[in-house]
């Protein structure tokens, strides 16, 4: 690991004056991911900047029924309370689908929004990659690519999003809190990732100089109806081929709400629009939910390696559809 | 820096000390605490595993400036003098330990485990070590340990 400053910083705005004013800063919270990058000579920040001091740890209940989460409160934390388990099962499944035990007791809210993907050529120096090495082209494409995403990718990037929690952030319309010495500015978590284009080391909206300081979850009443399904090629400790986050609210057997998104297939967290439209009104049956699934898999491409995602999505939004309306949002 | 941390209820003040450098480092190589072992340096393995503040953690990815003023538990602060926990008493029952490299990783997450929840299942055991690779490939032996050490436990409560 190359050498680098750092300094614990004691409060919000001396991280950021350090940030805005400093070339090659970076800030370090749970470590989960940039700590790994830095050993990989991936991430070499010339200071890193210790956050975990900051009071950015609360989950608080807002008026309307929202509620706010501190950007330094803990995977762990998050998943175990009640009104993250109350209004937003599909949160605390997502977050508990993630990682290993000590891993989400030391990630964050905050860096989880920011971890990179774990294409197997953004992690090795001596391929090309485009998110990495900008311009130095794709390895993925035409590589090894069975976890690459079938969803959103592009001519210069195949790279599969990572998340769990944001998948479930996704599906419930978060609302991002950054801040810099130039303001504070809400980024609605649509806008937060982007899709790689031409710009895959682009990754999400947060400008240099910005800490991301709280998510805002908004009332979704039919969220308490809602599940995370993940499928992985072990049980636990392994990032998802396929996962889908739903919600589900059923009357006289119609659908009169459906949230979807899935993660393990997109380049981003993959708000499923058109399956959602597809699900609006329709019987609350298999076959509608598996049309539903193939209206969001229309625009899905695949390599050989990874062709097998298509069906595994579609078979995956479906169970977790049929399972809401049998058992609900039970773990 | 001079870094004040607590380790195994012990307040230490370590001189010299880089705060980019890994609290793992710290224990190891400054503490003189070698139980807490050094491998993949990426928080994949799990056999640097220590409780910080009560919570455990990969200390290979804490820095030590970031454990200033706060408390570690080691591997060795779970014996109490020459009494061995209930959790390391089973994994010698067992036979839970082969080359012993991941054993006090595992000790103080199966630790932390029936702490928090007394009577696990076989499937809160096994996610609850998800995060501990043993490359001897002892799994099943290590959870018939976990579930020695629950039941001797709840029978001593």
């Amino acid at each position: 690991m190359r050498s680098f400053s750092y300094l614990s910083a004691p409060d919000v705005e001396t991280a950021l004056r350090v940030i805005a004013d400093g070339e090659g800063v970076k800030f370090l919270g749970g470590g989960t991911n940039l700590v790994d990058l830095m050993r990989e000579g991936i991430e070499r920040p010339a200071t890193v900047v210790d956050i975990t001091r900051l009071p950015l740890t609360g989950i608080e209940e807002l008026p309307g029924g929202g509620v706010r989460v501190g950007a330094l409160v803990r995977n762990s934390r998050l998943a175990a309370d009640l009104l993250i388990r109350t209004r937003y099962p599909v949160l605390a499944q997502a977050v508990l689908h993630g990682a290993s035990a000590q891993l989400r007791n030391m990630a964050t809210v905050g860096g989880n929004l920011l971890q990179r993907t774990r294409c197997l050529y953004f992690y090795d120096g001596a391929a090309a990659c485009n998110k990495r090495a900008p311009g130095s082209g794709c390895d993925a494409i035409g590589g090894f690519s069975r976890g690459g995403a079938i969803l959103g990718a592009s001519e210069h990037c195949v790279a599969a999003h990572p998340s769990d929690m944001a998948v479930a952030l996704a599906m419930l319309d978060a609302v991002v809190e950054v801040e810099s010495v130039r303001g504070v500015r809400r980024i609605p978590i649509a806008d937060f990732h982007r899709l790689p284009g031409d710009t895959p080391h682009i990754e999400t909206a947060l400008a240099a100089d910005e800490l991301i300081t709280a998510v805002e979850l908004p009332p979704v009443p039919v969220a308490a109806n809602s599940r995370y399904r993940k499928v992985r090629d072990r049980a636990s400790y392994a990032f998802a081929l396929v996962s889908v986050a739903a919600a589900l609210n059923v009357e006289d057997g119609v659908v009169t709400e459906a949230r979807l998104a899935l993660g393990g297939v997109g380049t981003k967290p993959w708000r499923a629009t058109e399956a959602e439209r597809a699900l609006l009104g329709a019987p609350a049956t298999e076959d509608a939910f598996r049309r539903a699934a193939e209206a969001e898999l229309a625009a899905a491409v695949a390599g050989p390696q990874n062709a097998f995602k298509i069906e595994l999505a579609r078979r995956t939004i479906v169970a977790t559809l049929r399972r809401l309306l049998t058992e609900g949002s039970a773990a | 820096m001079r870094l004040n941390v607590t380790v195994n209820g012990r307040a230490e003040a370590v001189d010299d000390v880089w705060e980019g450098e890994s609290l793992l480092y710290v224990l190891r190589e400054r503490l003189g605490l070698p139980g807490s072992k050094n491998a993949c340096e990426q928080g994949e393995c799990g056999s640097c595993t220590v409780y910080l503040d009560g919570v455990p953690v990969c200390a290979c990815l804490v820095a030590a400036g970031q454990a200033e003023g706060r408390a570690v538990r080691t591997v060795e602060g779970l014996a109490e003098g020459d009494r061995l926990d209930p959790v390391q008493e089973a994994f010698v029952e067992a036979g839970a330990v082969q080359c012993g490299f991941c054993t006090p990783g595992l000790l103080v997450q199966a630790h932390d485990l029936i702490e928090r929840n007394p009577r696990p299942s076989d499937a809160e055991i096994r996610e609850a070590l998800a995060g501990n690779l043993c490359r001897c490939t002892g799994y099943e032996k290590i959870l018939d340990a976990v579930r020695l050490a629950a039941a001797r436990k709840a029978g001593a409560a």
